[in-house]
């Protein structure tokens, strides 16, 4: 299992768009893909879910990845935390 | 004549006929089915029909409207496929026994609720998005094609909220205005009209019914009210108003895409000042040659302890690579005097205006002067940043920038981080700046004179103190001698010279600006366009000899 913290830097937070391009992403891996935030958590593959956390900027969130292609998955899904939120 | 009064979200006048846009709601009854395999089916194959239809919807609004707005159909067809609300809908089939119609229409109003009630305007406006994709699959699943706005002329549109489908649906040539009774200024529906740039009000609290439908409105979104049958004379007076407004507007967009240049062929920049990263959309639309003047305090106004280079370096990165090869001069840190930030812990001071303050804070406290300029290096790779130092007052004070710089650029060197070379340039904002401001020519790249401090200084009036009006003399020909005077020092070293005050956008001295020289005006967005028109209209020779 691999981990990913990181802090929102987006002035919208994580709303409609950029959660629509995460599943996009996310459901390019097998492994699962779980962001957290103060306790809840959200599968990175389900829209609603992503979008019910209410990330908002500022905020801190945790990205865990559990399975065959974590790694990959890892990779990519970081990079585009930091370079879209 | 009738009067309802909203929020406008785009100004401008609409006169015409009123169409009161009514929806028929998906009836849904809950019935028992035998087979819940052959109705989840059912589902699916709607869904799928759905998704369709939504690309559709998508293409036709990336050709209309923009990527940007017809992201929400791709935003709609994710939500037809998101899990949870398959799963929700598959298990009130399988667990309760009833028809599709009736599982939708449950877990559309359970997912729209999770967003309604939450703490956050713009999640709690999706509930509408979650709402529109339930009623798209029930009209699928009922076999009706849904509704369509007919209208053979061109309306105003008033509605009780508008769903984003149906604005995409509208046939935009038809439409003079939207009047919404709900929806926020987040909603679809306000996006849509800013993207037309038509007038547009919401929250108004007119009645949907024949004493509105059918008849003659005016929408004026200057001050938010819509008039239903106007009498005679008013309705003359807002076709006045309508025609000089659009005088107005076709005359400034003809100036779009110009070359700022007078008619004996001077050039001139025309640059934009924003506060925010939220002002560069306009920045853009006003046609702007860059940015003359980035301030960086709201990136630490609007918090509680200091930003981290990371941030900073993101809406660095971000203003850099949205204006893409044009000048963006991001202003370092200028708080103190009427600027405070709780978490600098600051003394109180007896004089603020002539206390610890901008470059004096940075040189002071260099750590927090270095966090922000390795971010602004950094970005310098992504575009053409370029910094400029406020409140210089001395060739002492630069060259201690200029150490301080040194040293930041041989830390990110070592680290083998990325960075560029920006340029940099100080404010000319205090009379000690202007009288030596030969001097300081020698050491920076450009010039950028602070007329609001300037005059603040030269003059020793506070302009905040409206007893000092009689005194107060913008044109105050000390100031003028000051701005020549420094423009003067500037050519005299090969380097540029702006203005990015108030004063810059004052029409009435744009001619005396072009004749002293000044290279660059950064202004408001909103008052390039008028001044790009004065310059086109300028012969600067002329001028000079119709002032001897």
């Amino acid at each position: 299992m691999r981990e990913f913290k990181y802090v929102i830097t987006d002035q919208e937070g994580i709303h409609a768009r950029p959660a629509g391009e995460l599943v996009k992403v996310a459901k390019g891996f097998a492994c699962s893909i779980k962001l957290e935030k103060d306790g809840k958590s959200g599968d990175c593959k389900r829209i609603f879910g992503i979008m019910g956390l209410a990330v908002k900027k500022g905020q801190e969130v945790t990205l865990t990845f559990d399975g065959a292609d974590e790694d990959a998955a890892y990779e990519t899904v970081s990079k585009f935390m930091q370079e879209n939120l | 004549m009738q009067i309802y009064s909203g929020k406008s979200v785009f100004g401008g006048i609409a006169i015409g006929k009123i169409s009161v846009y009514r929806k028929d709601e998906q009836q849904v009854k809950r019935t028992r089915i035998e087979d819940a395999d052959s109705e989840l089916a059912r589902y699916n194959q709607a869904r799928k029909d759905g998704i369709e239809q939504l690309q559709q919807l998508y293409d036709k609004a990336l050709k209309e409207v923009g990527e940007a707005n017809a992201a929400i159909f791709e935003i709609h067809q994710m939500m037809l496929e998101d899990d949870d609300y398959n799963e929700s809908v598959e298990n009130i089939i399988r667990t309760q026994m009833v028809n599709a119609e009736y599982a939708v229409a449950t877990t559309g109003d359970n997912f729209s609720h999770i967003f309604s009630s939450m703490d956050d305007d713009y999640m709690r406006e999706r509930a509408a998005d979650v709402k529109d994709i339930s009623e798209r699959l029930l009209a699928i699943l009922n076999g009706s094609s849904g509704n369509q706005i007919q209208a053979g002329e061109k309306v105003i549109i008033v509605a009780d909220d508008l769903a984003p489908s149906e604005t995409v649906q509208l046939d935009k040539d038809l439409v003079l205005s939207f009047v919404t009774v709900h929806g926020s200024l987040n909603s679809h529906t306000a996006i849509l009209a800013r993207t037309m740039s038509i007038p547009a009000l919401i929250g108004t609290s007119l009645p949907l019914d024949d004493t509105v439908d059918g008849k003659l409105g005016i929408v004026d979104g200057m001050n938010g009210k819509i008039y239903v049958d106007p009498d005679e004379a008013f309705l003359e007076e807002m076709l006045e108003k309508q025609r000089q407004e659009q005088e107005k507007k076709q005359l400034l967009q003809t100036l779009k895409g110009r070359e700022n240049i007078t008619l004996d062929g001077q050039k001139i920049m025309l640059y934009a000042n924003i506060g925010n990263i939220k002002d560069l959309a306009t920045v853009l639309q006003n046609d702007a040659g860059g940015i003359g003047l980035f301030r960086s305090e709201f990136i630490y106004l609007e918090r509680d302890d200091y930003p981290s280079e990371e941030e900073q370096f993101q809406i660095y990165k971000t203003v850099a690579e949205t204006m893409a090869s044009k000048r963006v001069i991001i202003r370092t840190l200028d708080i103190g005097a009427d600027k405070q930030c709780d978490y600098f812990e600051m003394e109180k001071e007896e004089n603020p205006a002539l206390g610890y303050r901008a470059i004096r804070i940075c040189l002071t406290r260099p750590e927090v002067f270095k966090t922000q300029l390795r971010a602004l290096f950094r970005a310098s790779a992504y575009g053409k940043i370029a910094i400029m130092y406020p409140m210089i007052t001395s060739v002492r004070e630069v060259c201690r920038i200029q150490e301080i710089v040194e040293e930041v650029k041989k830390e990110l060197l070592q680290q083998g981080i990325e960075f560029g070379e920006p340029e940099q340039g100080i404010m000319i904002e205090t009379p000690a700046a202007v009288l030596i401001s030969d001097e300081l020519a020698k050491h920076v790249d450009f010039f950028s004179i602070g007329t609001n401090d300037l005059t603040q200084y030269t003059l020793a009036i506070d302009r905040q103190n409206t007893k000092l009006d009689e005194f107060y003399d913008p044109h105050h020909p000390a100031v003028l001698k000051m701005i020549a005077m420094v423009v003067e020092s500037a050519h005299r070293e090969g380097i540029w010279a702006g203005i990015c005050g108030e004063l810059g956008a004052d029409l009435e001295l744009t001619q005396e600006f072009l004749s002293m020289g000044v290279d660059e005006l950064s202004v408001s967005p909103g008052s390039i366009l008028p001044i790009r028109k004065v310059v086109l209209e300028t012969n600067v020779e002329e001028y000079k000899k119709s002032r001897k």
